[in-house]
């Protein structure tokens, strides 16, 4: 019988600790399949964070280590100066990322480690139970921001993508989504180039993924979907932010 | 090699090459910084792995990522940068990890000075990270001996996979001694590191290192095995030096620096009549509580010296058990003191006991 499908082998068989329509799994997918098919396992290392994917360490079928709150690049640099050889990454949502963690992101591209990071923007904090994120939406209701955010108050939605697309250090930058099939494979394209340009040793790559959070939202998982592409898509524009591979060629 | 004259810094930074370190993480903080301005022109030389981090908290998660990767890692730094790292710190002793720290304190607290100072006791053996975790923690006097701890402290923490910290202050890190790098250190037998996330390729099964256990009972298991492990530690490596302590009038405790000025003071003591001994704990943890079942009765009590407002106070305190008078001197901010104070504290000694 030809096998036209199966699970990647770089997902452990582990059942994902998701809310029901997150689309953490499916950029956990994502990630183990660019894995599998560079044929790049056996040597990655990743790196869990603080938040609901502090347990990929569990679904990631490769070493892993889990960093404090927002520590996850330095932690990651670590690594990956003493394995030079080793693919390394991280995997961190926007309140790990852009908020605790900004300086140990910022600086870690600006070193140009050579390192890959996925970044997972839903726009709250989804662990802790739906408070304010640095990525919030300007009237988006949470926990800690009832009446909706206030850019007077709370300030904007910070622009992580934009904000990376000017260190030099950062080879490539790219912000996807995963709200429909073609959305996906694009976010599939642009997270194996991503760790093909650390296997090439071209400097820090970072993947922005726009992702839902239906329960935290207060939506059903396809009307998050919707949200992500109707309200996030213009606050958070898709595309290529930097791409400095074919200088490198 | 021969004897040297060596800045304490720089003699430490050459220990740690001597110690077999692979990597360096630091951040800049008077008075440390001729350790990493060393280590950066010589582990780069060497091929080995140099990073100056844009903070303490960055510094000490890279420390968290090379130790668990397999590496020999150290990092330094001073006061309000070691409170900075203490988070990582307790990730890296809840992981189980092995690095050594270097401290070399100065007064404060807050921005505080750059003097040296011993205030950072309570910061080194009771920790401000969170969690019930030790860290084994050396407290030497000189340069030579500073160097030797440092070089088997590799060993110690990869050995008893925890952090190990050396507690100086900004006098030794910045005085000059006679040292000599090639005395030799004792040899233990160092397990693989088969903890190490090398990749899967390297080792069988996948390794995680992880501080992280949401189930209450693996967390209380994983606690209880930590505790284990540092009640070994307690009984294999607790160090501590007696001096004069045949029936002594008087005895001192004191470590580091202030050790090295309790000795004049002893001396000076002498010349009067008064014979004072001293205890001088080499571990601040584990403490050499022992040592103190050997102060004889007849002693008429014991003054705890310390460039601190009495912190290792508690642990003579803890550690007398209410057998004798204890007796407090201390000065701060950057104060290093005379001899003759301590002399002037021994002959006023019931003005000072501790109430």
């Amino acid at each position: 019988m030809e096998v036209k499908y199966r699970k990647s082998q770089g997902l452990t068989d582990k059942k994902l600790s998701y809310c029901p329509g997150c689309t953490h799994g499916i950029v956990h997918k994502l990630v183990a399949e660019s894995l599998e098919e560079l044929g790049v396992l056996g040597k990655s290392v990743g790196v869990a964070s603080v938040g609901c994917s502090v347990f990929s360490y569990e679904f990631f079928n490769c070493d892993m280590q889990q960093a404090p709150h927002g520590r996850a690049c330095a932690e990651a640099t670590g690594i990956k100066r003493v394995l030079p050889n080793n693919v390394v990454f991280t995997y961190q949502g926007d309140g790990d990322l852009a908020s605790i963690g900004i300086a140990e992101t910022i600086h870690a591209a600006n070193r140009g480690e050579n390192i890959t990071v996925i970044f997972i923007n839903n726009a709250i904090y989804g662990m802790t139970g739906g408070q304010m994120a640095p990525t919030t939406l300007e009237g988006q209701r949470t926990t800690t921001s009832q009446d909706g955010r206030n850019h007077l108050i709370h300030g904007n939605p910070i622009k992580i993508s934009e904000i990376f697309s000017q260190i030099e250090g950062a080879a490539y930058v790219e912000r996807v989504s995963v709200y429909n099939p073609k959305q996906l494979m694009k976010a599939k394209k642009a997270i194996k180039k991503a760790f093909t340009y650390q296997v090439e040793k071209r400097g820090f790559t970072l993947i922005e993924v726009l992702s839902s959070c239906p329960v935290n939202w207060g939506m059903t998982p396809p009307d998050a979907l919707k949200w992500i592409e109707e309200k996030m898509t213009p606050v958070f524009p898709m595309g290529v932010f930097k791409d400095s591979g074919e200088a490198h060629e | 090699m021969a004897k040297v004259l060596m800045k304490g810094n720089e003699a430490i930074a050459l220990a740690a090459l001597k110690g077999g370190i692979d990597a360096f993480f630091g951040y800049p903080i008077t008075p440390q910084n001729e350790i990493p301005e060393y280590l950066s022109k010589h582990l780069l030389a060497a091929g080995k792995v140099f990073v100056q981090a844009e903070s303490e908290v960055a510094a000490i998660n890279m420390v968290y990522g090379a130790a668990g990767a397999g590496a020999r890692v150290m990092t330094s730094s001073s006061s309000p940068g070691i409170a900075l790292k203490q988070e990582g710190i307790s990730y890296i002793a809840g992981a189980e990890l092995p690095c050594v720290i270097v401290s070399v304190m100065r007064g404060g607290p807050g921005l505080g000075g750059i003097q040296p100072s011993q205030a950072d006791y309570y910061q080194a053996t009771r920790g401000g990270g969170n969690g019930d975790y030790q860290l084994i923690v050396y407290a030497p006097e000189t340069i030579q001996e500073t160097i030797d701890t440092l070089k088997e402290s590799f060993d110690i923490a990869d050995y008893y996979r925890n952090p190990v910290l050396i507690l100086v202050d900004g006098l030794i890190g910045q005085m000059m001694e006679s040292v000599d790098f090639d005395k030799p250190i004792r040899k233990r037998f160092i397990p693989e590191k088969d903890y190490a996330t090398t990749g899967t390729d390297h080792h069988p099964g996948r390794n995680i290192v992880n501080s992280h256990y949401l189930n209450p009972d693996e967390l209380e298991q994983h606690n209880l095995h930590l505790q284990k492990k540092y009640q070994q530690i307690k009984n294999n490596e607790t160090k501590f030096e007696m001096i004069n302590m045949e029936q002594p009038d008087y005895v001192i405790v004191a470590y580091g620096t202030m050790s090295r000025i309790a000795r004049s003071a002893i001396e000076m003591l002498e010349e009067q009549g008064i014979h004072v001994g001293m205890i001088r704990p080499i571990t601040l943890w584990p403490y050499p509580r022992a040592a103190f079942d050997q102060i004889p009765k007849s002693c008429k009590g014991i003054l705890c010296a310390e460039m601190s407002m009495g912190q290792m106070l508690d642990d003579v305190l803890i550690s007398d058990r209410g057998r004798h008078d204890v007796a407090f001197f201390g000065r701060v901010g950057g104060i290093v003191p005379e001899p003759e104070e301590i002399v002037d504290a021994i002959l006023h000694f019931q003005e000072r006991v501790v109430k």
